[in-house]
């Protein structure tokens, strides 16, 4: 019997009339990979400042997430306090080993925090998102110890604090950002986009909140736009 | 063979569908949500048309260089740590998932939707070897609590009401207490929000679908709302992606562009709540994801397509809009179709995937009114194709023999205008007399399947070649 990768590929070349060794089809491939160019990109992120900021805010409410702004780090402990408060949420919390969190003054507030990846048992994580984009409100969340991926999905309600510098226009403004800190070619183990809270229209095509995920998605955005 | 077609038994699907009031009530919802909210997403973009036509572009130029991306993909999915296996068809890959399944030593396995899942029927193979395949998609999971197959791509269950969820709930979820309201819908959703957790944490192997396959830097791409593929590949050891070969694209870029139009397409969503990029197993610093990421990349007959006039099916990616505006998808539902694929899609996917002889009925069930190619998201010419399977099948004596021999009739007279002008203007102007008293036909001899469902109209002031004469006269008259 003969290899299935070889016979797949072989069976492909057949059909397409080609051998696989043909230096034009390789050059253009090779340019695609190595210049990746961006096709068609929507305006709608495209504003620059506050602008692209307003956009991010009213895209992720309109996918059902809701937002709060605070001026720099040190208020967000204290924001997302008064969130769980108003929500009639215990006043307990999950997160990673973030820099950025660790750095907060979650002392001053009553909430009782625990770091690591989630277990399914809590009901309230924060995550620091990588960033986000203004086009559909999207928070752009990466793996890793900082941010375990298990706190985007099993608690109850998800809290993801974003730096405004951090709102790019559009996913290809995304990719560039993530080839400058990683590289050409690597991705973190995960990359989340997350678009509002969970959700599913399974039954009779109703929307509903909280499928698997989690129900609430709430968005601190710190700052002022970069 | 994987799943077994009932698709030669089109018609007799059909007629049980349209008799059937419950299916019909569900199919309501179809033309209510999808066709308004696709196109008020549509609307709301200037850049829609230009990202189908980017899209389409993206999909013939990676089909053209297909060999070359999915060895850059597999070379890239190795470097992360992952496995790529390549598998020639249906039974291959059910294989290579056991095998994995076995030396993971796996009795629970939780299953993001895939497609591709149902067209290898894994599920009932793993069952075979003793393990507990657990779909988790709400959609699927109902209909797998039902033993079966879904009935649209993107909507599994869309044939059932709430009512029939609720009874389906209180049969398998014994363990819960029987007084317990299911009446609303929400109770239904948390009920299997808290069943499914069990099953997620207990899960040793997750399977997943993919979306997008990335060249540039063998990511896998999946998009769901509900958050229960990332669960499906975030708690168990093994995570295992099961695509086929045109699932590939070249960049995140060219992801991206794709990403645009599939869930406007889809949902009307601007963008999924969940879209995941899967880059190989955890990492030394994770603190969560799998150990092991297998990939799966399924043949099944998709190369053979290529080169052909069908290659351009391959663009597909599933996003459910042609069946969601199809007349006939409408009126029957997914599973008369009798396969995996339903709808415009599916017409097209089926005979190529299992035979003209066993699906060539599907390309016959169209209007060709063309709705479908005009949302298609890849601008796929799904009634040119479906002529195309028309013409096939008839090349194939595949055609009755019965629409064999009134072509033939028809032909000959279409070969001879005037022969054919004489004959049709005696043949309305003898109906015309015939039916000049009541106006229409309850019965018509070699008619009998129009008039069982419906009168025929008596015709009236002449052939259409007469009126079209008279028309084109009148025209030049006034010009």
């Amino acid at each position: 019997m003969t290899d299935a990768r070889e016979d797949v590929l072989a069976g492909i070349r057949r059909s397409l009339g080609v051998r696989g060794d043909e230096r034009t089809r390789r050059t253009i491939v090779e340019d695609r990979l190595a210049t990746a160019p961006a096709g068609v990109v929507p305006q709608r992120g495209q504003g620059s400042g506050e602008e692209r900021v307003r956009v991010f805010v009213a895209q992720a409410e309109r996918a059902l997430a809701s937002v709060t702004r605070v001026a720099d780090h040190a208020g967000v402990p204290a924001a997302v306090a008064a969130y769980l408060r108003d929500a009639n949420l215990p006043a307990e919390l999950r997160m990673g080993e973030d820099p950025r969190l660790a750095g907060m003054p979650w002392g001053e507030t009553a909430l009782a925090t625990r770091t690591g990846a989630s277990d399914g048992s809590d009901l309230n994580a924060v995550s620091h998102a990588f960033g986000g984009v203004a086009e559909t409100g999207t928070l752009v969340l990466v793996s890793g110890a900082d941010n375990p991926s298990t706190l985007n999905f099993l608690p109850d309600n998800h809290i993801v604090v974003i730096d405004a510098a951090e709102i790019v226009g559009d996913y290809e403004a995304m990719w560039d950002v993530l080839r400058e800190r990683l590289g050409r070619g690597v991705m973190p183990r995960t990359v989340n986009y997350v678009t509002g809270p969970s959700r599913s229209g399974d039954i009779e095509q109703t929307i509903l909140l909280g499928a698997h995920g989690p129900r609430r998605l709430h968005i601190v955005v710190v700052g002022e736009a970069g | 063979m994987s799943v077994h077609p009932t698709s030669p038994k089109f018609k007799d699907n059909a007629r049980r569908a349209l008799g059937d009031a419950q299916l019909q009530r569900a199919l309501g919802n179809v033309k209510k949500g999808f066709i308004e909210k696709r196109a008020a997403a549509a609307a709301a973009l200037p850049e829609f048309e230009d990202l189908r036509d980017s899209a389409r572009d993206i999909k013939d130029h990676t089909l053209e260089h297909l060999d070359l991306y999915l060895e850059r993909y597999e070379e890239k999915v190795k470097a992360s740590g992952g496995h790529v296996h390549f598998a020639r068809d249906a039974g291959e890959a059910r294989r290579i998932i056991l095998d994995i399944c076995k030396a993971q030593g796996a009795k629970t396995i939780a299953k993001g939707k895939s497609m591709i899942a149902e067209e290898i029927g894994i599920n009932a193979y793993l069952e075979a070897a003793g393990m507990v395949p657990v779909e988790t998609d709400l959609g699927e999971y109902i209909i797998q609590l039902r033993h079966e197959m879904p009935s649209h791509i993107i909507a599994p269950a869309v044939h059932l009401n709430a009512s029939q969820v609720e009874s389906d709930f209180r049969r398998v979820h014994t363990h819960l207490d029987t007084d317990r309201d299911l009446s609303e819908p929400v109770q239904l959703l948390t009920e299997a929000r808290a069943v499914l957790r069990e099953r997620f944490l207990a899960a040793d192997v997750g399977i997943t679908g993919a979306n997008f396959l990335v060249a540039e830097t063998g990511t896998s791409i999946i998009v769901t709302n509900e958050g229960n593929g990332d669960l499906s590949q975030i708690l168990p050891r093994t995570h295992i992606v099961l695509a086929s070969i045109e699932k590939v694209v070249p960049t995140l870029e060219d992801a991206s562009q794709l990403l645009r139009v599939l869930a406007r397409s889809a949902t009307g969503q601007d963008l999924s709540v969940y879209t995941t990029f899967s880059t190989g197993p955890r990492r030394p610093e994770d603190v969560d994801g799998p150990d092991e990421y297998h990939v799966v990349i399924l043949d099944n007959g998709r190369s053979a397509m290529l080169g052909t006039s069908f290659q351009e099916m391959l663009r597909c990616i599933r996003c459910g809009a042609c069946m969601n505006h199809c007349p006939v998808y409408h009126a029957v539902g997914g599973h008369a179709y009798g396969w995996v694929y339903p709808g415009p899609m599916g017409a097209v996917l089926t005979p190529a995937l299992i035979g003209v002889d066993k699906g060539g009925h599907l390309p016959n069930a169209s209007t060709f009114c063309g709705r479908c190619e005009s949302v298609c998201p890849v601008r796929i010419p799904l009634p040119k194709l479906m002529r195309h399977w028309r013409e096939r099948e008839f090349e194939h004596h595949l055609t009755p023999a019965t629409m064999r021999s009134g072509l033939k009739f028809w032909a000959f007279f279409a070969r001879r205008p005037s022969l054919y002008r004489l004959a049709t203007r005696l043949g309305m102007g003898a109906l015309a007399l015939a039916g000049r008293r009541s106006g229409r036909f309850a019965s018509l001899p070699f008619a009998g399947g129009w008039t069982k469902h419906r009168d025929f109209p008596a015709p009236q002031g002449g052939t259409f070649q007469q009126l079209w004469k008279r028309e084109r006269a009148g025209k030049r008259d006034r010009s």
